[in-house]
């Protein structure tokens, strides 16, 4: 553990590690004068000591602010541990809370002393004021102190049950401290996880799954139920909360769906089966959509609720959401986060470091993602070199037939960057762009050719080193260059460009015979003075003329093997031996020396350009150890896809709460309550002259109520055409979530349900009030159109259509239902479904959360209001033109609810 | 999560350190130390250097480096988009983020801090709650502060941590109700040398200043709304009103808040509202170069254009400019070879020059690069993109608010080759 590396002494005198970098010393309190030299120092603490202990608690506060400032400045503090301990009950709340910053800083040196306080705390546990108990648990885990850790485990227990969310939400906080203290508690903890992770409040969820990550990684198992409320909660999570709940989802939907990426029939035969073995009727349908794979409903859940968070303010937000759509989305939706990505590079300078990183990656396999936002990476002259040389990198992965001459242009101006660092980055991205689009070889080759004569050594070296790796793909034709080049040779300086071109000549020489040989005269003659790399391609060249042309060059290679026989560096005189023996032929040669020539020129494969992100792509996108490219500790794998899925019924949630969540659905369906209801009646909120529609529907036979449906949707897709569109491209996924729900509804029992549905209603009022995000909301239109589905699949074929003009309605209705009434707290469609009880499952999957996150704050308002709803409900039966009426009393329960709710607190 | 949290100011000094786990030695700073002497100006220091134990994720800012220490993976940004509001929260408290105002104020700076972090896991960010639990510092409230004893820490839970506006502090009253929105707008902008856009984007932000009591609702809506391209939201918003009627409806915080930043689609063709004539020249055979810059007004629909600042990097190859300018001032320093012109407003009728030789370095061949110029204008009254606002409105309270709107065009990353 981390704490044993700061020793602790029975007086509380020296921390030794402090020591090392200090200059303060800690003089054990029984000697204050042990130090003459420092005695200054131990005198000013002294005062300080005397402040703390006076009556005033301005001295008091005075007093503590100093200690902090030390504590800040790095400075040892800890010799007044005793006189600070004693005033962790006082009742002045600054300096309690200065207190608890010096207590969390120094209890770890001092454990015994320490103790001293845990009794004010286990006080402060049973406070009624939620904010003291809060801050009581934060203190008490996180003094680090092995001896306490019973106490602590009884106080996460009882906090993990406390009514305030606010104390869950540092239970959650806490469970990560005590497991950091002591491991073995695992077990235990992981009780308390589980039970967290049920917390229906949004406060919590963020700390819990935290603390899931942290402890336990691999319980998966404890995820499956809380699946679907997670994902219906994400929206409301604090932002902290939504980049960990994010991330932990996208290692879940690794391991529990199958991948989106290709067809798999088998797997989809399979989930199919699942869902509706005992549905005769769903068969047919099976039939048709077999051969296409069809996402688990869950799945697409959690795509679709993530997708809004793309317009997050928080870029880690952002980036979670894009490697979750990259890493578990079908290809074709990946490509929306792009936009979201390149919104993020306006930000700073550390967040554009990160981001170009991972655009980086995604650039190498999916090009099309990016393209549209190639301007977007257009470098500057103000951006650093870092973001500079990632810029250019996306900007070669993204170059195509297409684009490349544009790009060509601006890598011209990069060439003549003042950032010479830079400039040679864009030699080698020209060099990469010139082997990948073979239409442009010729004209990169002759631009790198112009750039040889460029004042600027570093960039001429850069140049030939490209030209060679260029050369060595195409080399049938480039005498030309090769002459140009070795003349080149008597002003470049820089080792690696001499070191290239004398490679090319030597493998090349048979296509320039006459000036190789040359070349060798010259640089035999400056041998001694070249660096290690230049002198080996000299031997390398002589070694090639010797077998090439050794009319020429016989003497000359012979010196210059001589030479390098007493070179300095044994890496030469090492070389120049083997050469001698495989090419000079004498009678110790062995069979090896007749396939010199073979061996020296055989061809060799010409070198791949490659992305230095290429090898990125196995980590995670947006993780530390992604950046870094090597594994961070704690880094968790993302499994591959599984061939087949695991049952997707652990997610169900067991009757009690699944009825919490589908109620509606499933009291509808076997009350015979006709799921067009809903519709009709959120219809008439729209158009109150409609309202006639409703109430015969409401009196009418099924397949009447399908005809009026259809009707109806028939009027009003007319005039809005888009949102059909939209509309049915989700189409796919909404059936399936609806199948699932059949399935459920034929395990449950409908009397059971019912009850509950009645107290979900009298819980929900809290949602009213609220201002309600949109997951909650996009639930509810998903809920009822599931509902539609369902009972459409009950009935013939012909139902498929009705279902989508259905859903088109429903959509229509979202989009212009505020417009009408004129609400400003809430969405019309938050609400409409309130109006009648078969859409109680709507406000049911927002409700628990909200109710919870209240339950801090007294409970009696929101009975208040339960009240007047239930009066309402029965009013709603009798007739239904009452919905105005009702409307209008639910607008002014809506404004005067929120401060009511505030005042509770 | 986050371990530890070390600032350390330009000259190499931690002025600050604060840990939430067990003590990390200041000692891990020195590989930071160490890459900042790599690199050779400070933004270029890495953002993540992984250390032997450690990782150190840094965020520069205000000439201080705000240095994280983790143990383990977390997602990068996490981190830096944390530092990055500590580093708000500071400027939001104090006004401005110094290495003096911190050091000044180093009891709350360590009580926000504690209050943001617990374990290493943000704990609370909003600046209206944080607020609440510590009341930023003023004169009036020390001087009342040392004569009744009360403290700058709250002692109530703030209730927005726990409602449904949790970015919105309760019982906020002020006598003058008054709700601002600033429409401000970026161009970013490549020019090539001839004159003509290379590419060119809008960047816009809304940033509000309301002062109003109770919950007020408040809905924006603007004339023009499917200009913007992509946007992201402050919290507050409802994403659903947005999507469906493009309408902007939402509570607001108390205070200052950006509450929308937007980006105008790429479709639309950027009017670029200055040009700049620029004729620099080096000549091989004498150590002698010509410098002209004419800056000139174009497209700004019939304002001014203000603020305006003229910035180039000379090569390296430049001892030194004689240069006059037809108005503002300029200074070259011969050091960092950094030209700077500041030119105020431009009036039309007399266009500001700078005209004046380069001297070279004796004997060195001339620079084969020309030198880029960065432009920074502000025009007032003015949103380039054309968005108008149409209305706002505020339902839930009864009072009558007073509301102002303003708008402006700003370079943001405004560069000219030449």
């Amino acid at each position: 553990m981390s704490g044993s590396g700061l020793s602790y002494s029975e007086q509380g005198g020296e921390a030794a590690s402090e020591l090392a970098q200090e200059v303060v010393p800690t003089a054990t309190p029984s000697a204050p004068a042990a130090f003459g030299l420092f005695s200054s120092d131990t005198k000013k603490n002294e005062d300080l000591k005397q402040m703390l202990e006076s009556s005033k608690d301005s001295a008091k506060l005075d007093a503590m602010k100093r200690i902090v400032g030390m504590i800040a400045k790095g400075k040892n503090a800890s010799e007044l541990f005793p006189a600070v301990v004693k005033n962790v009950a006082s009742k002045n709340i600054e300096i309690k809370k200065l207190v608890y910053v010096y207590l969390m800083r120094y209890a770890e040196e001092q454990q015994d002393l320490a103790l001293l306080s845990i009794s004010t705390f286990q006080r402060a546990l049973k406070d009624p004021n939620q904010l003291i108990r809060a801050s009581a648990l934060r203190v008490l885990s996180s003094i680090r102190v092995p001896i306490i850790v019973p106490i602590m485990m009884l106080a996460i227990k009882e906090a993990s049950s406390d009514l305030s969310p606010y104390v869950r939400k540092n239970a959650a906080h806490a469970i990560q401290k005590l497991y950091s203290l002591d491991p073995e508690q695992k077990e235990m903890l992981i009780e308390v996880i589980e039970k967290l992770l049920k917390d229906k409040s949004t406060l919590v969820a963020g700390s819990v799954v935290m603390a899931f990550e942290e402890v336990c990684p691999d319980r998966i198992d404890l995820i499956h139920k809380n699946y679907r409320k997670l994902c219906n909660l994400l929206v409301d999570v604090e932002e902290w909360g939504q980049v960990v709940i994010i991330h932990m989802l996208t290692r879940y939907a690794r391991t529990q769906f199958v991948s989106p990426w290709k067809d798999d029939e088998v797997m989809e035969e399979y989930s199919e089966n699942n869902f509706y073995e005992s549905d005769e009727e769903q068969k047919e349908k099976d039939q048709k959509v077999k051969n296409t794979y069809t996402m688990d409903p869950d799945h697409r859940l959690l795509l679709r609720n993530t997708k809004p968070l793309l317009q997050s303010r928080n870029a880690a937000v952002v980036m979670a959401v894009a490697q979750l759509y990259w890493h578990l989305a079908p290809k074709s939706e990946a490509g929306i986060v792009s936009k979201s990505l390149v919104r993020l590079l306006h930000s700073n300078r550390e967040v554009q470091y990160i981001v170009l990183q991972n655009i980086a990656t995604m650039s190498i396999q999916r090009k099309g993602m990016f393209e549209p936002y190639l301007k977007s990476f257009y470098v500057r002259s103000t951006d650093p070199t870092m973001i500079k040389t990632l810029k250019l990198e996306i900007l070669t992965n993204l170059a195509n037939e297409a684009n490349i001459s544009t790009l060509l242009r601006e890598f011209q101006t990069y060439v003549k960057s003042q950032d010479k660092q830079f400039a040679a980055a864009t030699i080698q991205a020209i060099g990469r762009c010139a082997t990948n689009i073979t239409e442009v070889t010729d004209t990169c080759l002759n631009g790198l050719v112009c750039l040889l004569s460029n004042r600027d050594e570093i960039v001429v070296a850069e140049s030939v080193v490209v030209i060679k790796k260029l050369l060595q793909t195409q080399p049938a034709h480039h005498g030309e260059i090769i002459k140009h080049m070795a003349k080149l040779l008597d002003n470049i300086t820089v080792p690696v460009a001499r070191a290239s071109i004398l490679w090319l000549i030597g493998e090349y020489c048979e296509r320039v015979p006459k000036i190789a040989p040359d070349v060798l005269r010259k640089t035999a003659k400056t041998f001694t003075n070249e660096d290690d790399l230049v002198k080996l391609q000299i031997l390398n060249l002589g070694a090639k003329l010797y077998l090439t042309n050794s009319k020429q060059t016989k003497l000359l290679t012979q010196y210059v093997l001589n030479l390098g026989k007493y070179d300095q560096s044994y890496d030469i005189r090492d070389r120049t031996r083997f050469i001698r023996q495989l090419i000079v032929p004498n009678e110790k040669s062995g069979a090896l020396s007749k396939y010199a020539k073979k061996i020296f020129l055989a061809q060799k494969p010409a070198p791949l350009l490659e992305s230095p992100f290429k090898d990125r792509d196995h980590f995670q996108l947006g993780t530390l150890s992604h950046t870094l490219n090597s594994r961070a500790t704690g880094y968790l794998e993302l499994s591959d896809w599984p061939k087949v899925a695991p049952d997707p019924s652990v997610r169900n949630v067991d009757v009690a709460e699944l009825a919490k969540e589908w109620t509606g659905i499933l009291g509808k369906t076997k009350k015979e309550k006709p799921t067009e209801k809903f519709y009709s009646e959120s219809e008439e909120e729209e158009d109150e002259s409609s309202s006639t529609s409703a109430s015969e529907s409401d009196s009418g036979s099924e397949s009447e109520k399908e005809d009026k449906e259809e009707g109806s949707s028939d009027e009003s897709s007319g005039s809005s055409s888009s949102s059909e569109e939209s509309s049915d491209s989700e189409s796919d996924s909404k059936e399936s979530t609806a199948k699932k729900i059949s399935r459920a509804a034929a395990e449950s029992d409908s009397e059971d349900i019912k009850k509950k549905a009645k107290g979900i209603s009298g819980k929900r009022s809290p949602s009213n009030s609220s201002d309600t995000e949109s997951a909650s909301s996009e639930e509810n239109s998903s809920d009822s159109e599931a509902e539609s589905d369902s009972k459409s699949d009950s009935e013939s074929g012909k139902s498929r259509n009705a279902t989508s003009s259905k859903k088109e309605e429903k959509t229509l209705q979202d989009r212009k239902a505020p417009n009408k009434q004129d609400v400003f707290l809430l969405d019309l469609d938050d609400f409409c479904p309130v109006t009648t009880p078969v859409a109680v499952p709507t406000a049911a999957v927002l409700s628990p959360s909200l109710t919870a996150d209240l339950e801090g704050l007294s409970l009696s308002s929101s009975s208040v209001i339960d009240l007047k709803k239930q009066t309402m409900f029965s009013w709603l039966w009798v007739s239904l033109r009452m919905i105005l009426v009702s409307l209008l009393y639910f607008r002014i329960i809506i404004f005067e609810a929120p401060p009511k709710i505030q005042l509770c607190s | 999560m986050i371990h530890s949290l070390f600032l350390i100011n330009a000259s190499g000094d931690i002025f600050l350190e604060k840990h939430w786990k067990s003590v990390v030695s200041r000692s891990v700073c020195d590989y930071f130390f160490e890459a900042q002497e790599r690199a050779s100006e400070a933004e270029n220091v890495p953002p993540v250097i992984p250390t032997p134990h450690h990782y150190l994720l840094s965020v520069y800012r205000h000439k201080i480096f705000f240095v994280a220490v983790i143990q383990s993976e977390v997602p990068p940004l996490f981190v830096i988009e944390f530092l990055h509001r500590v580093v708000d929260t500071f400027q939001d408290y104090f006004g401005v983020c110094s290495e003096l105002m911190i050091k000044d104020n180093v009891v709350v700076v360590y009580e926000v801090l504690e209050e943001m972090l617990d374990n290493g896991f943000p704990l609370a960010t909003e600046s209206n709650i944080l607020k609440e639990l510590i009341k930023p510092p003023t004169i009036l409230r020390t001087v009342v502060n040392t004569i009744t004893g009360s403290t700058n820490v709250g002692d109530q839970l703030p209730t927005g941590q726990l409602s449904v506006v949790p970015w919105r502090r309760t019982g906020v009253k002020y006598t003058n109700n008054e709700a601002y929105f600033d429409v401000i707008e970026e161009i970013d902008a490549i020019i090539d040398k001839s004159g003509s856009t290379i590419t060119a984007e809008i960047q816009g932000v809304i940033d509000a200043c309301v002062k109003l009591t109770g919950m007020p609702d408040l809905t924006l809506s603007f004339m023009n709304p499917r200009l913007l391209d992509d946007v992201s939201f402050h919290p507050c918003v409802r994403f659903k009103r947005w999507e469906s009627e493009r309408i902007l409806s939402f509570i607001p915080p108390d205070g200052n808040f950006r509450l929308l930043s937007y980006h105008v689609s790429a479709q639309n063709l950027v009017a670029i509202p200055v040009y700049v004539k620029h004729n620099i020249s080096f000549r091989d055979s004498s150590s002698l170069g010509r410098f002209e810059i004419t800056v000139g007004p174009k497209q700004t629909m019939g304002k001014t254009v203000e603020g305006v600042m003229v910035t180039s990097q000379m090569p390296k190859g430049v001892l030194n400019m004689t240069l006059t300018p037809s108005q503002g001032t300029h200074i070259f320093d011969p050091v960092t070879k950094l030209l700077s012109w500041d030119v105020g407003k431009i009036n039309p009728q007399k266009l500001p020059s700078l005209k004046g030789s380069v001297s070279l370095q004796a004997g060195a061949s001339k620079p084969d690069e020309n030198p880029t110029i960065n432009l920074q204008f502000k025009i007032q009254q003015l949103a380039i993109s054309g968005l108008k606002v149409n209305r706002l409105d505020m339902y839930g309270e009864k009072y009558k608010p007073f509301k102002g709107i303003k708008y402006m065009t700003k370079a943001g990353k405004f560069q000219v080759r030449t």
